[in-house]
């Protein structure tokens, strides 16, 4: 594979410098346009959320100009060069995975963040780059489909750091990792054999996750959310709270900054995971269907980019981005509505916080890498 | 070059394969996206008016405005029970994260005792959740301080503004107005809990419990939109409570003074009525004590105290204490003889001293015997029988009358029930009949027991405010107005009933009150030492109610009888005796006889009739001196 890609390495040059700006920067213009009207989008919602604090703000604005930051330097590196570094990305996450276990930081009985000269970072974060990238290194090198050696090995890719993930304790973002791994395999074409035996293995592992596997408080979130009435003042609080706050927002939406649950602290983390509920009660149904709108477009133009892609590596790459990015804002939104488990999953790039949005942006980033990849190949 | 066709070979499977899982992953994200926007639509449109109403009952909150309860003033207007704001600790505990340590760090904070933490604990399980429980009352500016400052630390802890009741005038209405105290939990079973939201006393005693409806007031509700802390950010809509109504009392704290003064040191009672419409001007039961120690909980040791004392200061002697009447009945049973012809103004009884019954050798003393040796006179008519107290005239009536005719008569002056006088506690007292007996003792009635009753003794037991009833009757000639404490509920005049007593000839009823008269006005009346400086004309009686009873041959020695044994002092008294104001009965307890109880009348009608300026202020450094 490496091979291949360095078959054509300059041929592209020319063609390059006569091209656009968009080409010159290595960036897709669609892809960045609709990052942009989303990150926008997620601050003004994110200043209701907090009540106008600047400094939550000028946090956020700081995050998302790293990321962006970020996806450009992500978007000047060719794509063959991801095949190599990921393994390498891999391994380093790896061992900050175990080291986290050892020496993590905790916060609410868990221990995810490692603390390096007083800059705090989640290791996990890094895998949801690293293990797509690696498994679909792995794949990309073999002729596809997998045959059951290699996606005995892509399993285990995609495994360890998600076992590493779960021990933190950490199930949303272990699934998460996983999933995204899963995502790759999916695209180099798993067979539906495997699939299926899959999916059976999963259904049949269920009963000893939840009785051996699970901890108390996971056991009690999936408790919760089949019944939340159950525990309304603690655990349920958060899901009731959530979907009074959807709920009342009707059609049109209680108004900017209006929004009576988030003002009045019923919303819980209601700048952080919970923002959508914020969303959805001041801006109503019409602001989620524009948010939803807006993840559509950005998702069709990354399956577009890896549908265009001219290596199987930029396509893998490319879809399983996508999709997590995707799978991301439906776990966010399907758990503030109350219909998945409330297992600590931001909206991409509406939610607070740096980590993500700078994981997703370089995501991003290889995405556009890719989409400048295709027209070299031209 | 083999390997690398194999790779372009592959590279277009590859790329087939990659459109295939393409276009069914956009199948599956077509899905979820679905489902998101289905779910969406769901909570937004279909659910909306659930979880809009939802969103407003968290938000907006029903508090209740507990009412301002009615104040009460004596007659003159001047406050006897009135609010005072006072700051009250409490306690939400659902918002503490937790109990144990909050109480604890309140400790470090304020003075807590573990009464007050007891207590709380007990009226936790009754409040609802998410209301704040009474933890300590009275808190003092200090406290609030210190507690202001260290807030951020007591989660769940808030202080609010609460009116308290308090009684300015302290132990001189206790008896009369009773007092409130905090709601307890049999209470709380009972109570209908609307009217009571928000409030945390109610009329235990008295005036308060009698007319607690009326003092109470109506709960007002104000709607409030609070955070999920549940700190209030906006006021929304609001009903006021409605005030209590203020109550102004016939009570007069002049003459309430008068009779604490002359009551003090002795255990006693005296209660004054206006004849005119039955208002009680004075209700003195002494001792007396603080009501405003009972407002917030009164503690064990200063409730072991009142409770343990000798001289039950808790007890009310005005309505609950039954006494023998004593000679007081007399010029009744005077009356009830004229009435039945039985005698006249001029028929007269020999009287030797003592009486004996027909047949039987038992000699009946008079109380005059022990003193000068004979009786009052060789022979003794109604005037000179109620001016001295003769016990033979009125030995002499009682028997030709007999037991259950003279029931009949003085049932007419309401002995014997509840005056129905509008406040608590009242006792009956009694007035025997043969019938009586039987039921209640089981025996049949001997003759002798008759002899007794004509002087108010054996069986016969009356309140001091039956007393002050029955001399209002005999001040008005014939009837009587239900003795109402309350002269106006907010200005509006309660409905009297009247006590109507059979037509009685205005000659009987001049022939007796001009007996009662020589009580005080003749020389040889038996309370005569009142007369002296006296500005106005009294009909009275005198009377003395044996504690214990003296065997036949014993002497009775005041001095060799421990003065819990003494004869209690009576007296009952109307004046001014051509147009009665004023109608009282006093008791003095083992004050040895009448003699106590006259100054103690004087210096009530003195107040009443003769000296209009005494101020009432005097009284309140009195009290607080102890």
């Amino acid at each position: 594979m490496a091979e291949y890609l360095r078959r054509m390495p300059d041929s592209g040059d020319a063609f390059r410098r006569s091209s656009t700006v968009w080409s010159v920067l290595k960036l897709d213009p669609w892809l960045l346009s609709g990052l942009l009207a989303l990150a926008g989008f997620g601050l003004t919602v994110l200043n209701s959320a907090v009540d106008g604090s600047n400094a939550a703000i000028q946090r956020q604005s700081v995050y998302l100009l790293i990321g962006f930051c970020g996806m450009l330097v992500a978007a000047q590196i060719p794509v063959y060069r991801y095949a190599r570094l990921a393994p390498w990305m891999y391994l380093i996450g790896i061992l900050a995975l175990v080291s986290v276990l050892f020496l993590g930081v905790g916060a609410k009985g868990a221990q995810r963040w490692l603390s390096l000269g007083g800059f705090r970072f989640q290791p996990s974060e890094i895998m949801k780059l690293a293990v797509p990238l690696t498994v679909a290194w792995y794949l990309a090198k073999r002729s596809l489909p997998p045959n059951p050696k290699y996606v005995g090995a892509t399993l285990i890719l995609m495994g360890l750091p998600a076992v590493l993930i779960f021990l933190q304790p950490d199930l949303g973002t272990a699934i998460l990792v996983a999933v995204s791994g899963f995502f790759v395999l999916f695209l180099a074409g798993l067979s539906w054999r495997y699939l299926l035996t899959a999916a059976g293995i999963v259904l049949a592992s269920i009963w000893p996750l939840w009785s051996f596997v699970m901890k108390d408080y996971q056991r009690q979130r999936v408790l919760t959310l089949l019944d939340p009435e159950s525990d309304r003042l603690g655990a349920g609080w958060n899901i009731i709270q959530s979907k009074t706050a959807i709920g009342s927002g009707g059609w049109s939406g209680k108004g900017y900054m209006q929004g009576t649950q988030t003002l009045l602290d019923f919303l819980p983390e209601s700048h952080t995971d919970f923002i959508i509920a914020v969303l959805a009660e001041e801006y109503g149904l019409q602001g989620v269907l524009w948010l939803v709108m807006l993840y559509l477009f950005i998702c069709l133009r990354g399956f577009w980019i890896s549908y265009t892609a001219q290596s199987t590596y930029g396509r893998l790459v490319g879809a399983s981005i996508t999709l997590t990015f995707f799978v991301y804002v439906f776990v966010n939104m399907g758990m503030v509505a109350g219909i998945l488990p409330v297992v600590g999953v931001p909206l991409p790039l509406v939610s607070a916080g740096g980590t993500s949005i700078v994981t997703l942006l370089a995501g991003f980033g290889i995405l556009m890498a890719i989409s400048q990849d295709k027209r070299q190949v031209n | 070059m083999a390997a690398e066709r194999n790779l372009l070979k592959d590279a277009n499977r590859e790329g087939r394969i990659f459109t295939d899982r393409l276009v069914v992953t956009l199948v599956i994200f077509a899905v979820m996206l679905g489902l998101i926007v289905i779910r969406y639509y769901h909570l937004q449109i279909v659910d909306h008016a659930i979880y809009a109403t939802q969103s407003d009952q968290n938000r907006l909150q029903t508090q209740p405005l507990p009412p301002r309860r009615g104040l009460i003033r004596d007659r003159a207007g001047r406050l006897i029970a009135e609010n005072e704001p006072s700051f009250v600790l409490s306690v939400v505990v659902e918002r503490t994260g937790g109990l144990d340590e909050i109480i604890e760090r309140l400790q470090q904070i304020i003075e807590l005792s573990d009464d007050d933490v007891a207590a709380f604990q007990r009226r936790r399980p009754s409040t609802r959740p998410y209301a704040p429980v009474p933890l300590k009352f009275r808190i003092s500016e200090h406290e609030r301080a210190r507690i202001a400052v260290n807030s951020h630390e007591l989660p769940g802890v808030e202080i609010e503004a609460q009116l308290i009741r308090s009684y300015p005038l302290a132990d001189l209405f206790a008896h009369a107005v009773g007092y409130v105290g905090r709601i307890n939990e049999r209470e709380l079973q009972t109570l209908p809990e609307g009217p009571y939201e928000g409030t945390f006393h109610i009329g235990k005693t008295g005036i308060e419990k009698y007319y607690e409806s009326v003092l109470l007031g109506q709960v007002g509700v104000q709607t409030v939109e609070t955070d999920a802390r549940g700190r209030i950010m906006r006021l929304v809509e609001k009903t006021p409570p409605v005030p209590g109504k203020d109550l102004t009392l016939n009570l007069d704290a002049d003459l309430q003074l008068a009779a604490a003064q002359a009551l003090q040191g002795q255990r006693g009672a005296v209660v004054a009525i206006d004849p005119r419409d039955g208002g009680v001007l004075a209700l003195y039961s002494s001792p007396s004590f603080d009501p405003n120690s009972f407002v917030n909980g009164i503690s064990f040791n200063e409730y072991a105290e009142l409770r343990d004392s000798p001289d039950v200061p808790l007890f009310n002697r005005a309505l609950q204490g039954q006494y023998p009447p004593g000679s007081t009945v007399k010029p009744a049973i005077g009356l009830a003889g004229l009435h039945m012809g039985l005698v006249t103004p001029q028929s007269k009884v020999a009287d030797p001293g003592w009486y004996t019954l027909p047949g039987d050798d038992r000699r009946y003393r008079d109380w005059v015997l022990r003193i000068r040796g004979r009786g009052h006179a060789d022979k003794v008519d109604l005037h000179m029988a109620i001016a001295e107290s003769c016990d033979v005239y009125f030995y002499d009536l009682a028997r030709t009358m007999t037991v259950d005719r003279m029931h009949d008569f003085l049932q007419d002056f309401n002995l014997g029930a509840r005056t129905g006088v509008d406040t608590t506690n009242e006792r009956p007292g009694v007035l025997p009949s043969s019938e009586w007996k039987l039921q209640n003792r089981g025996r049949p009635w001997y003759p002798g027991e008759t002899l007794s009753v004509g002087i108010g003794q054996g069986y016969m037991l009356a309140t001091p405010m039956q007393l002050a009833l029955m001399t209002s009757v005999l001040a008005n000639r014939g009837y009587a107005y239900k003795p109402s404490l309350v002269a106006e509920v907010d200005g509006v005049v309660p409905e009297t009933e009247r006590l109507q007593l059979p037509d009685i000839e205005p000659s009987h009823w001049q022939a007796v009150i001009e007996g009662m008269e020589a009580v005080v006005h003749e020389r040889s009346g038996t309370a005569h030492a009142m007369a002296k400086g006296l500005q106005y004309r009294v009909a009275s009686k005198t009377g003395t109610a044996q504690v214990i009873g003296i065997a036949q041959d014993e002497e009775y020695d005041e001095d060799e009888i421990a003065e819990r044994h003494r004869n209690h002092g009576l007296f009952i008294a109307f004046a001014p005796v051509e147009a009665p104001t004023i109608a009282l009965a006093v008791i003095v307890e083992n004050g040895g006889g009448s003699s106590a109880a006259v100054p103690v009348a004087r210096a009530v009608l003195d107040a009443w009739l003769a000296n209009p300026d005494k101020g009432v202020m005097r009284h309140v450094g009195l009290a607080s001196n102890g």
